[in-house]
């Protein structure tokens, strides 16, 4: 099953056409990896998904992107875009309150109150990323007391907990250590079972390691777009063989 | 020669440097000096807490101006604090940069118009406003909130506004990324983070409002008596203080000074929550 | 597929239809702007449609006597009295700002003290301050009510602004140019006097604008300090009012209501043009 369609995506910021005639489709539970050099466009096209370049001012966009057949960019509610597509940031951003609070944040802004109900889902979201065990005795305590690592997985139980079909991850692991990266590339792992994932790296090695489709970027444009394996290995373009060998980059 | 005339030089901004310390203590102790024995003469009981200000009987109560000023105090923060935290986050969330070119001056231009002006206007628009709508003389604890309120406006929103600036961006893009509306962003990620800094602001403004004088004690009745009822007049330790200090003398006009002396300590301890609030807000 | 807009009223109603609270939110932050700058134009408006029309020529007449409540004694004294003030807090400022940022070290005891001891400063109301320069200078001093006493009061109350914004003046030069000035082989003093203070001035202007404006608007802190004598002062000894205290004098007279009126317009143009000019200066700090 196709989740998202991009057709004939256009980009723009003012002037400039950061995203040229993007097509794609992006398949049902399963990882999709964006790569190419910074400035290529990927984080750019990964915030079109959920609507996070609205924030952007001047920025304007033409084509249509689908999630599920219904155009992201027609007469949708935003927020509810953004309660089935969750988002884990580069940097990771635990609110500053409890680790509790944390999780609760997304359950109570759209609505449940239960305090039952809450406990289970913070409990649930925990030990989907595997740390309920490590922070289960201080949930009270604030997150931001918590290291790197723990905070991005934070991050993620906290997108879990409103039940999203779709997890967009901005380079996730850019900024945590080499164990942390592993945890974060192994919980992406047992995610896809359950949700469609699409991750932004640099990091060609994560894309081969934990991606089922990748995609590579170049000044906006998609050069290439392939199974993984196939990708890596017996790539189409010129220009792809020339970054994933390490020529530019 | 100029080794001389550096060392000179270093020994004159250092003790530029120390005149504001001079200050403060010259300050303290003529406040203290003279004020402490009036409140010793009448009785520190007898002077804070006697309900009764009637100087030609030499009775020097000042209960019913401390509360007085409480009162007003806490009238204008209920009214300036929504007000201004709420203009503030339109400042910094909403704010068209079109829009902004006009309203920050227009906050910069509040803080700096008279107090006398704003008496001036009070006595002339919200008394009347206040005697219309709600009876009585209109010089009163309402009106007098609503006035400092107004007065409290920029203290608050400039503070507000800064530490709203100051969070980083990614709270606010974390929950919008989980759906929560811009509002519900920006009211539970991001104000929470500047919470110590509102605060802050806050507590200046209580300052601002509770020795603001030439403002108050035009529109605020200046009735020495306990206030009772919004639409009754009151008076406050600062209008307490320059009504009566023109012709007050001996006893009388020591324990003016006295009132003084109980507000600049109501000063000294809001002051010292503001910097510990600050220095907490900045780590 | 028409796109709609992101600005648009269709847009709008589709993220606001299920979020009733916060829509409310939305409209309440709306409302609060449209309050404080309603307040404000109100309180402009309102002075100036009823003020102007009372701004007879007479009233700037030299003489203030009982058929006429001139303000031009007020004027001229209003001018001498921050001539007075600027002349010993600006540089007893500066040099404060110049001693915290170029020579303390940072976080040494007596920095500390000296920071508590401004923004206690900055904390004291006005008539404390006007208080305590009766007891100090009027009584203690024996200078009577005058322009001296009412000014070094002032100077004191507006000694905490001039030091911040010139510390944050000096803080903003880089220290590259230090370096630079250093490298030359010039001494501090010469650094700091050549190089760092030229750099730092539009700054220090700024903040001594800022102070311009609230000695103009100074009351509480001069009634019992410079008195309200409604005459052009001779001599520092001499006793004179301010035009904010020109003001309140007539408002607490209870029968010039119009001269009141006509002071607070003249007032009310003098802080507009000083906010405008230190606007300007902010501007052109910030674009340089």
């Amino acid at each position: 099953m196709d989740k998202y369609t991009i057709e004939n995506l256009e980009l723009f910021y003012g002037d400039f056409k950061a995203l040229k005639n993007i097509n794609m489709k992006i398949q049902e539970k399963e990882i999709t990896a964006f790569i190419g050099p910074s400035g290529c466009g990927k984080s750019t096209l990964l915030k079109t998904l959920n609507r996070m370049n609205d924030l952007v001012e001047g920025c304007k966009i033409t084509g249509t992107v689908k999630l599920d057949d219904q155009d992201i960019y027609g007469k949708i509610d935003v927020n509810l875009l953004r309660k089935r597509v969750g988002m884990v940031f580069q940097k990771p951003n635990p609110f500053p309150m409890s680790i509790y609070d944390n999780i609760a944040y997304g359950p109570r802004t759209h609505g449940i109150h239960s305090k039952a109900k809450l406990n289970e889902i913070v409990e649930k979201s925990l030990r989907d990323v595997a740390i309920w065990d490590e922070v289960k005795d201080r949930l009270n305590k604030s997150a931001l007391g918590m290291s790197g690592g723990q905070q991005q997985r934070l991050c993620i139980a906290r997108a879990l907990a409103v039940e999203p079909e779709v997890i967009l991850m901005d380079e996730p692991t850019s900024a945590l250590d080499p164990i942390s990266t592993s945890k974060i590339e192994e919980l992406a792992m047992d995610l896809k079972d359950r949700y469609t994932i699409i991750i932004v790296t640099h990091n060609m090695q994560q894309a081969a390691r934990i991606s089922d489709k990748t995609a590579f970027f170049l000044l906006g444009e998609m050069v290439e777009f392939d199974k993984t394996e196939t990708l890596f290995s017996v790539p189409k373009d010129k220009r792809t063989e020339d970054y994933i060998t390490g020529r530019f980059g | 020669m100029r080794k001389y005339s550096e060392n000179i030089m270093k020994i004159v901004f250092l003790t530029a440097a120390c005149v504001s310390i001079i200050a403060v203590i010259l300050i303290c102790v003529f406040l203290f000096a003279s004020g402490v024995p009036a409140i010793k003469e009448i009785g520190v009981s007898d002077f804070l807490l006697g309900d009764s200000w009637k100087p030609n009987q030499d009775l020097y109560g000042v209960f019913p101006m401390i509360i007085g000023s409480v009162y007003v105090t806490a009238g204008a923060i209920l009214i300036g604090v929504p007000i201004g935290l709420l203009c503030a986050v339109f400042m910094a969330r909403y704010c068209p940069k079109g829009l902004y070119k006009v309203l920050k001056p227009a906050v910069d231009l509040l803080a700096g118009i008279p107090s006398i002006v704003y008496g001036f206007f009070g006595l002339m628009v919200i008394v009347p406003l206040v005697q219309g709508s709600l009876g009585g003389s209109g010089k009163c604890l309402l009106t007098s909130s609503v006035l400092l309120g107004i007065m409290i406006l920029p203290t608050i929103i400039s503070v507000s506004e800064s530490n709203i600036r100051a969070v980083p961006e990614y709270y606010y893009e974390g929950s919008l990324a989980l759906g929560a509306t811009r509002e519900r962003s920006i009211f539970r990620a991001v104000l929470p983070a500047a919470k110590m800094g509102i605060m802050a602001g806050i507590i200046l403004g209580i300052g601002r409002a509770i020795g603001e004088t030439m403002a108050v004690v035009m529109v605020c009745g200046n009735q020495a008596i306990m206030p009772d009822g919004l639409t009754n007049g009151v008076r406050t330790l600062t209008a307490n203080i320059v009504l009566e200090m023109g012709y007050a003398s001996g006893l009388h006009r020591e324990a003016l000074i006295s009132t003084a002396v109980v507000l600049f300590v109501f000063i000294l301890i809001i002051n010292l929550s503001f910097m510990a609030l600050k220095r907490r807000a900045d780590r | 597929m028409k796109k709609i807009g992101k600005g648009s009223w269709e847009q709008f109603w589709l993220t606001y239809k299920n979020k009733p609270g916060s829509l409310a939110v939305l409209i309440c932050v709306i409302l609060a702007a449209a309050i404080t700058v309603g307040v404000l134009f109100s309180l402009i408006i309102y002075i100036l449609v009823n003020g102007v029309v009372h701004l007879k020529p007479e009233l700037f007449a030299w003489e203030y006597n009982t058929s006429n409540m001139s303000m031009m004694p007020a004027i001229i004294s209003t001018v001498y009295i921050t001539a007075l003030s600027l002349l010993m807090a600006v540089p007893v400022g500066i040099f404060s700002a110049i001693y915290l940022v170029e020579y303390a070290k940072r976080g040494s005891k007596l920095v500390k003290v000296i920071r508590t001891t401004t923004e206690t400063l900055q904390g004291i109301p006005s008539i404390v301050y006007g208080l305590f320069g009766y007891i100090l200078f009027v009584i203690t001093l024996g200078w009577s009510y005058s322009m001296l006493a009412g000014s070094v009061t002032l100077a004191i109350m507006i000694l905490p602004l001039i030091i911040r914004t010139t510390e944050e003046a000096l803080i903003s030069v880089p220290d590259s140019y230090r370096e630079g000035s250093f490298g030359l082989g010039a001494g501090k003093l010469r650094t700091v006097f050549k190089i760092i203070l030229p750099c730092a001035v539009p700054g220090i202007l700024a903040g001594v604008i800022l102070a311009i404006g609230r000695i103009v608007g100074e009351s509480a802190a001069l009634i019992f300090t410079s008195g309200t004598v409604a005459q052009v002062p001779g001599s520092l000894f001499d006793s004179a009012r301010t035009l904010s205290v020109h003001m309140y004098a007539l408002l607490s007279e209870g029968l010039y209501t119009n001269e009141a009126y006509a002071t607070a317009v003249v007032l009310l143009v003098l802080v507009i043009l000083i906010n405008a000019f230190s606007g300007f200066i902010a501007k052109k700090l910030a674009t340089r």
